[in-house]
């Protein structure tokens, strides 16, 4: 029987939830693996939405002239899918693994504020419900003063003024209605999530190491976990200030960004971009933590040049504070700073270009085993190193005057965030997915999946390159047939339609696999990191001893030894090893104290997207009804009884187990 | 197996042939067919760092496939070498990149300042961006114009420019990079064409509802023609007397009485002093684009047009004055008298 404390008589008004199991279990949950969980799903549920709009948006342009969509309902989708997939899908997803492997990694129990961890994803999802419920609630139409020929209908009365909002043209003048205040606030509320999760993250890493973890034996995604962390610290409140700014200039007449009254258009995007490049980052680092990982597994050769990886990440996050200015290169800033943020463009370039031959490094002399994990990988390095490199030519300022704004750009970020982050992401759901689940994905399904959208990426974003360079300009409602580009955008359809299949073949491989899938072996990757010395799926209480570590790859090293040649010898001990550590974990012979579940994270939560309506419809009892939730959640959680101290009331501990 | 096969020669060939079949196309806003000296200096820059690029990829894939295929796991592969590192290669491929880039950098900050600098004996246009069309007004001959922009083909041009409503970007692909137009502030790009002819100019920056309809066109003529067209633009229109019966005479009545002088102008029939939101039509009948350059100029698109014009460009501040069909027929014939 396993021995899991919860809390004993309690004194106190509130009472701590108790379901282990169905659904109250999930809401009240505070378990960083549920809510990485939960993290997941809900990022792949808006990864699915993001991936429709991108669809109608090639099917609109996949001829010149087209009027499938409408201009408003076109310049929605467009601005939605470029929200949802950053703000909904790919920072959540990263999200999801950092909540589930930050612990596990550093040998934890749990994050270091398990209620705040929970606040966070519940911050998220009403965030994100509120953004999306401006398909239901939202108005949008032409600027004041202009005519439409029909309705703008629900399709386009979502936020229309692009991911990036540029003012004044998102401003009240030039996007009447509410559905640009939907997306300030949606950002605003989404902001709040990601900062709670950022700081919990930094207390966790910096405190909560188990014993001999070092900073230096770190695995390289929980130092790109803290890396990214103190870019959100440091990004989000800029950002968060710009969004007031907007949302006082729309609803309560301002001037901020308005230059009748004394404002400069410009500032917003000096402010949305010095949050906006550091996101880059934000959303790149964390899939350049999970390769990291999976590279030296299947190559079986220790990364090339860890403490190199390490500091050309927080390399790439501090200098990625200095290039903001390269997405505005077209504005009017002087030749000057074009010059220098050219060259501080540039040199971002370097820690880059270390990771990747470090990365190649690895893999050289190496036993490759390609499976699908690796394929990813593999297949990571090769797309992001084309992004890398059209990035590259966006620093020679001049050339970047042509590219800017054209369908050149959207290849670049698309190699670097599809290609990069999210064949990352898929490398590290394979490579993880038996230690959540404890089964195996099937192998011959992955590997179609990988090259279906290996081939269906390359055909959507390469020709993008050449469309863009031929003068096809983003967010364009329609093409002229004379500019002659309608033969690469067939094709660059077709290729969408191909990745849509890949994510079919995902799905299904992931339903079947977890379903039927074949029982996970104990060390099924003979890994390196310590998150495999436990049983998978993983136990609610993770180790059921804190781990000591002795090196870097600790669990590497406790399987292997090194010949005179420096050839990897498995040690006689290894097997034997496995079988304890497997019958150890899952039977802890210590107590173990786990964080109770709450209900209050979800009720602070839920007043948030009140407050947001409140603000965009002016209405004072929505505030209260807002105010009145924060206030509610925040005295519950302050007054709930804390878990019962294990030493000091023993008594109290033996009248539980004794009632269990 | 299934990467040998598309990595057979013969293949890459078809490839190949797709790519230059994607360049060899009649793009009208091709940026990599520059026809001007600026357009040039940026094409030369970008093919520098192209072939560097293309010479750092190879090495980069190749050094992946390789791996591939020669360290893919196979039943009689031995267990690596555990190797943590090389102090050396490491800094070695530091230090090579940078001074790949900084090689890349001295020309790219050279040509900044070279297209940022006012060229001597430069024509001064003003560009003004609206939702969603170009105005250009001529200061040293008192013109204004709409949607075409006519520069001479032997001297250079410096547009200044600046916004009326929100964010715009003055693309002219075959001539220079873009260039933001901006509310409150003034912006300026240089501009200066071989040779007398035909470019198209495109709006960049995303700027509302019918951005992707923001179109232009440029047009260089020799010293004679650009003179020849400085003359006419100068000149006012010629007004319908009230007793003339032609359809254009007829036409500038529909204009006058059915609101169009609230937001356009035309020299010498409808004289206001100051800005109007709306394009000046004086010389409409030589322009060969209109609405924003999204329609060429001929009365089968004046008709579209002119019935309902949201239709065309959503959002337009142009509104549909319910003309009947004969008003329409009229205010065309009139519309084509503007030469």
């Amino acid at each position: 029987m396993t021995k899991i404390i919860k809390p004993g008589k309690q004194s106190s008004i509130f009472r701590r939830p108790s379901s282990e199991t169905g659904i109250w279990s999930w809401i009240t949950t505070v378990d960083h693996k549920r809510i990485g969980i939960m993290y997941g799903y809900a990022a792949f549920f808006f990864l699915l939405i993001g991936g429709l709009e991108a669809l109608v948006l090639r099917i609109q342009l996949s001829q010149p002239d087209n009027n499938f969509l409408t201009a408003a309902e076109y310049n929605a989708m467009f601005t939605m899918h470029g929200t949802t997939m950053i703000f909904l899908a790919i920072m959540p997803i990263s999200a999801a693994f950092f909540n589930y492997l930050l612990p596990l990694q550093i040998g934890a129990r749990d994050v270091a504020f398990p209620r705040l961890n929970a606040l966070s994803f519940w911050i998220f999802i009403f965030g994100g419900a509120f953004l999306y419920s401006t398909f239901i609630f939202g108005t949008a139409g032409a600027p004041e003063g202009g005519y439409l020929s029909e309705e703008v209908g629900w399709l386009g009365s979502a936020p229309n003024g692009g991911w990036f909002g540029y003012q004044p043209n998102a401003g009240m003048k030039y996007s009447p209605g509410t559905a640009m205040d939907y997306w300030a606030i949606g950002l605003q509320i989404l902001g709040i999530a990601s900062l709670i999760s950022a700081f919990n993250f930094i207390t966790t890493i910096i405190n909560m190491r188990t014993k001999g973890m070092r900073f230096m034996r770190m695995p390289v995604f929980t130092w790109m976990t803290f890396a990214v962390s103190f870019l959100l610290a440091f990004s989000l409140p800029i950002i968060a200030i710009a969004l007031f700014y907007v949302t006082f200039d729309r609803k309560f007449g301002t001037t901020f960004f308005l230059t009748e009254g004394g404002g400069d258009p410009i500032l917003w995007q000096h402010l949305f971009w010095l949050f906006g490049h550091p996101e880059v980052y934000i959303l790149i680092l964390p899939a350049f933590g999970i390769v990291s990982e999976v590279l030296p597994t299947f190559s079986r050769k220790p990364l090339f040049g860890y403490a190199a990886i390490v500091f050309a990440g927080f390399g790439i996050a501090f200098i990625g504070f200095g290039v903001w200015a390269h997405h505005m290169f077209a504005s009017a800033i002087s030749p000057v700073a074009q010059a220098g943020f050219g060259l501080s463009t540039m040199v971002i370039a370097v820690p880059t270009g270390v990771k990747i031959f470090n990365w190649l490094g690895t893999i050289w002399g190496g036993k490759l085993k390609l499976n699908t994990p690796m394929l990813f990988s593999l297949g990571f390095i090769g797309m992001f190193v084309i992004g890398g490199l059209s990035g590259v030519t966006h620093s020679v300022v001049p050339a970047d005057t042509q590219q800017t704004d054209t369908y050149y750009v959207v290849a670049h970020f698309h190699y670097v965030l599809f290609g990069g982050a999210l064949f990352g992401i898929f490398s590290g759901l394979y490579y993880w997915f038996p230690k959540v689940w404890g089964k195996m994905y099937n192998e011959t399904l992955g590997k179609l999946h990988f090259w279906t959208m290996l081939i269906g990426f390359n055909l959507t974003f390469g020709p993008m390159h050449w469309l863009g360079l031929q003068g096809q300009v983003r967010r364009t409602w329609v093409y002229a047939e004379e500019t002659n580009l309608q033969f690469w955008n067939i094709v660059v359809t077709i290729g969408a339609f191909i990745i849509a299949v890949s994510i079919i073949i995902f799905m299904i491989n992931w339903i079947f696999s977890k379903r039927k899938g074949e029982k996970a072996p104990f060390d099924p990757w003979d890994a390196r990191t310590i998150e495999w010395t436990i049983p998978s799926p993983t136990p609610e209480w993770n180790f059921s001893k804190a781990p000591e570590v002795k090196a870097l790859d600790d669990f590497w090293h406790a399987k292997y030894e090194e010949d005179d040649e420096g050839r990897a010898v498995r040690k006689e001990s290894a097997e034997q090893l496995l079988i304890e550590l497997e019958e150890e974990g899952l039977n802890p012979t210590e107590n173990i104290v786990l964080p109770n579940p709450s209900y209050f994270p979800i009720v602070l939560a839920s007043g948030l997207p009140f407050l947001g309506y409140a603000v965009i419809y002016k209405s004072i009892p929505l505030a209260l009804i807002g105010s009145l939730l924060l206030l509610i959640g925040s005295f519950g959680w302050g007054t709930e009884p804390l878990e019962e101290e294990v030493e000091d009331e023993e008594d109290n501990n033996e009248e539980y187990l004794d009632n269990v | 197996m299934l990467i040998k096969k598309v990595f057979k020669l013969k293949n890459l060939r078809y490839v190949f042939f797709l790519f230059i079949y994607s360049c060899i196309e009649n793009a009208p806003l091709d940026s990599l067919s520059p026809e001007g000296p600026y357009a040039r200096s940026i094409d030369e820059l970008f093919w520098i760092t192209f072939w560097i690029a293309v010479v750092i990829f190879a090495i980069v894939q190749g050094a992946l496939l390789f791996s591939v295929f020669v360290y893919k796991e196979k039943p009689d592969s031995p267990e690596p070498k555990q190797i943590h590192g090389n102090t050396k290669l490491e800094i070695i491929w530091t230090v090579i990149p940078v001074l790949i880039l900084a090689a890349i950098a001295v020309p790219t900050v050279r040509t900044i300042f070279d297209l940022a600098r006012e060229p001597e004996n430069a024509l001064k246009i003003e560009v003004i961006g609206h939702q969603w069309w170009f105005e250009y007004k001529y200061p040293d001959y008192g013109i204004t114009t709409a949607n075409v922009l006519v520069i001479p083909a032997d001297r250079p041009v410096r547009l200044e420019m600046w916004s009326n409503d929100v964010l715009h970007n003055y693309w002219v692909p075959k001539l220079n990079g873009k260039r933001y137009l901006v509310p409150g502030q003034t912006t300026y790009l240089n501009l200066h064409a071989d040779s007398p002819n035909e470019f198209w100019a495109q709006c960049g920056e995303y700027c509302g509802l019918s951005h992707s309809k923001m179109r232009g066109r440029v047009l260089s003529l020799s010293e004679e023609d650009f003179a020849a067209w400085v003359k006419n633009e100068q000149k006012d229109a010629t007004a319908f007397s009230s007793d003339d019966l032609s359809l254009a005479a007829e036409g500038q009545q529909v204009y006058l009485n059915a609101g169009c002088t609230q937001c356009h102008v035309i020299n010498g029939v409808w004289d206001v002093q100051g800005d109007r939101i709306a394009p000046n039509l004086t010389h409409f009948a030589i322009r060969n684009v209109f609405a924003g350059a999204a329609l060429k100029n001929n009365p089968e698109n004046l008709t579209k047009w002119l019935a309902n014009p949201a239709e065309i460009k959503p959002g337009t501040f142009m509104p549909n004055l319910e003309l009947t069909e004969s008003e329409i027929n009229a205010l065309i014939a009139y519309l084509e008298t503007l030469k």
